[in-house]
């Protein structure tokens, strides 16, 4: 059958994404892995998200957005008055990050998206700081000393949004939908030229993303017990770019291997403090120096494996299994 | 042979840059099936009035009339899904996209499945991208591009670029298209080829085309008419013999005779 043809490389990715999520579990369950590999396991998972949706933003679309944190702080906030101060089931405070954010994005995206390049950047930046701030002077989410949250992301939970997140931003970027946010980061004006109303996509690319990153901020602040204005500085909204820029911009397995193996590193570097950061810049630099175009180029995972020829810049559904 | 109104006019049109008028009141009229030929001295607005044409800058004067509906105003993809595409001077392809999604991108004012139906992968997302996908790659048979059909566009060889940003253009679904000097850069044995091919277009897709261009073999071997812009007006139009031997024109680009 022709479909099924077609869509094998994504039936074959999603059959190993829950393999890998039962076996993960049993591992869980069996009490093999510990709390500090679990950590770990689900900080990644939360980098992961981050990075595939600003890949949407910055990789697809070529909007240089550096206010991620910023969403990803409205959805930890949002989600924790849900569930602590509302006393919400867990699920809605999922969702209510996830909109809360996507809402972020539009009040910010409509008015900056006109802008371009590093105006747009200095635009989205202080748009993180906005956040930040108004945190640390809202006493109602508890200002500078922040907020207690109690613990409830599971592994389920986890791997549920991450799966998610990579579906619906590969199967929008694999549609006309997602080529005309690749026309926009080629050339705008020529996008414009060829009847693609790229003000649209630019706050439609906006908004998943953004929406993505308050679902991540959601299980982060039910995981971490406490969240602080500090954790969402600008700082992380470079982590996160760094992510997608390391991975290769345009490439979604990419920015998810690139998250992947920072997070691994920086968790191995807490044993050095005292270097941390500069073995953690140098391996940067080294990265940069030899493969200037980020780790996997524009290409994706699953075109090393020939299921089909697959387009430059659109991707598929491989990356799912990478999530190890 | 031409109708009786134009398909797209120009109406005394004109734009102010600042303190700089780069267009004044120019007219210009194109009838259903007419090839016409836009030409003038480097920096005499022709760009500039495509670029009014196609919405990219606003007319500071006059109107821009497309079969009868004003389009003064209106954002430039908005211009394209009415019916008028348009080339660029300096090529702008989609560089890492392939040739075949170049031609995909062109067709998505025409798509139907919504983003909804893409992230949820619904069967009128298959279906709708089936049909694009037929209808690019019998497109770029006709401008025997689909051998290289998988390939980057920014790695295709110079004529094959110019060739596919037409194809792209006219993917779009034209009445009127643009094109802004499409023989730029070629060799006499491309823009022979490239004459041939615009010769070929017109016919097979009914169409209405305003040429910008500086190779004048062209531009007096294929035209009907042609319209003469210098200084951000319009200084002559007519047929090929009438405007070559326009002292006017002779001026712009000869420079005026010692007397």
């Amino acid at each position: 059958m022709a479909t099924w043809k077609r869509t094998r490389g994504f039936w074959v990715s999603v059959i190993l994404a829950f393999a890998f999520f039962a076996v993960v579990q049993w591992l869980i369950a069996s009490g093999t892995l510990n709390v500090f590999y679990v950590n770990t396991l689900f900080f990644m998972a939360i980098n992961v998200m981050l990075a595939v949706s600003l890949h949407l933003i910055i990789g697809i679309t070529g909007q240089f957005s550096i206010g991620h944190a910023g969403f990803f702080a409205v959805g930890a906030y949002a989600s924790a008055v849900m569930t602590m101060k509302l006393q919400m089931p867990f699920a809605v405070g999922v969702l209510t990050a996830g909109v809360a954010a996507m809402l972020a994005g539009l009040i910010i995206g409509v008015p900056s998206l006109r802008l371009k390049g590093d105006y747009l950047a200095i635009a989205t930046l202080g748009f993180g700081e906005i956040v930040r701030i108004a945190l640390l002077n809202i006493d109602y989410v508890g200002g500078a000393s922040g907020m207690t949250v109690t613990h409830m992301t599971t592994w389920p939970w986890v791997f549920a949004c991450l799966f998610v997140t990579i579906l619906v931003i590969s199967n929008f970027t694999n549609s006309t939908h997602g080529r005309a946010c690749i026309s926009i980061r080629e050339d705008e004006i020529a996008a414009d030229a060829m009847g693609i109303n790229t003000t649209y996509y630019k706050v439609a690319a906006f908004a998943i993303g953004s929406f993505f990153a308050g679902i991540a901020g959601a299980l982060y602040a039910h995981h971490f017990y406490i969240i602080q204005p500090s954790n969402f500085g600008f700082l992380k909204s470079f982590d996160i770019l760094i992510f997608v820029v390391l991975g290769g911009l345009g490439s979604l397995s990419g920015a998810a291997v690139a998250a992947i193996l920072l997070t691994i590193v920086s968790t191995f570097l807490q044993n050095y403090p005292e270097t941390r950061m500069i073995i953690y810049s140098i391996v940067l630099i080294l990265v940069m120096l030899y493969r200037p175009t980020g780790l996997m180029g524009t290409k994706e995972l699953s075109s090393l494996f020939k299921w089909r020829k697959a387009a430059e810049g659109g991707m598929n559904h491989g990356s799912k299994n990478t999530v190890a | 042979m031409a109708a009786k109104t134009p398909l797209l006019k120009a109406e005394e049109v004109g734009i102010q840059f600042g303190g700089l008028k780069a267009l004044s009141g120019v007219t210009m009229e194109l009838y259903q099936g007419e090839l016409v030929g836009l030409i003038g001295p480097n920096g005499a607005g022709k760009t500039t009035l495509f670029n009014l044409l196609t919405g990219v800058y606003v007319p500071t004067e006059g109107r821009i009339v497309l079969d009868g509906e004003t389009l003064n105003g209106l954002p430039p993809y908005k211009i394209t899904r009415k019916g008028i595409s348009r080339t660029f001077q300096n090529i702008r392809l989609f560089g890492e996209l392939s040739v075949l999604d170049n031609v995909k991108v062109a067709y998505h004012a025409h798509a139907r499945h919504s983003m909804a139906s893409s992230i949820l992968r619904l069967p009128s997302h298959f279906r709708g991208e089936q049909e694009m996908e037929e209808k690019a790659i019998e497109f770029l048979k006709i401008f025997q591009l689909d051998e290289v059909m998988h390939e980057k566009a920014k790695n295709l060889p110079y004529g094959q670029q110019r060739r596919l940003e037409i194809a792209r253009a006219l993917a779009a679904q034209p009445k009127v298209l643009l094109l802004d000097e499409p023989a730029a850069g070629m060799n006499p044995q491309e823009t022979k080829e490239l004459m041939n091919l615009i010769a070929f277009i017109r016919e097979r897709f009914a169409l209405t085309i305003l040429l910008i261009e500086h190779d004048m073999s062209l531009v007096m071997g294929i035209c009907e008419r042609i319209y003469v812009l210098d200084h951000g007006q319009l200084i002559a139009e007519g047929t090929p013999e009438q405007v070559r031997s326009n002292p006017k024109v002779i001026e712009a680009y000869l420079g005026e005779e010692v007397s």
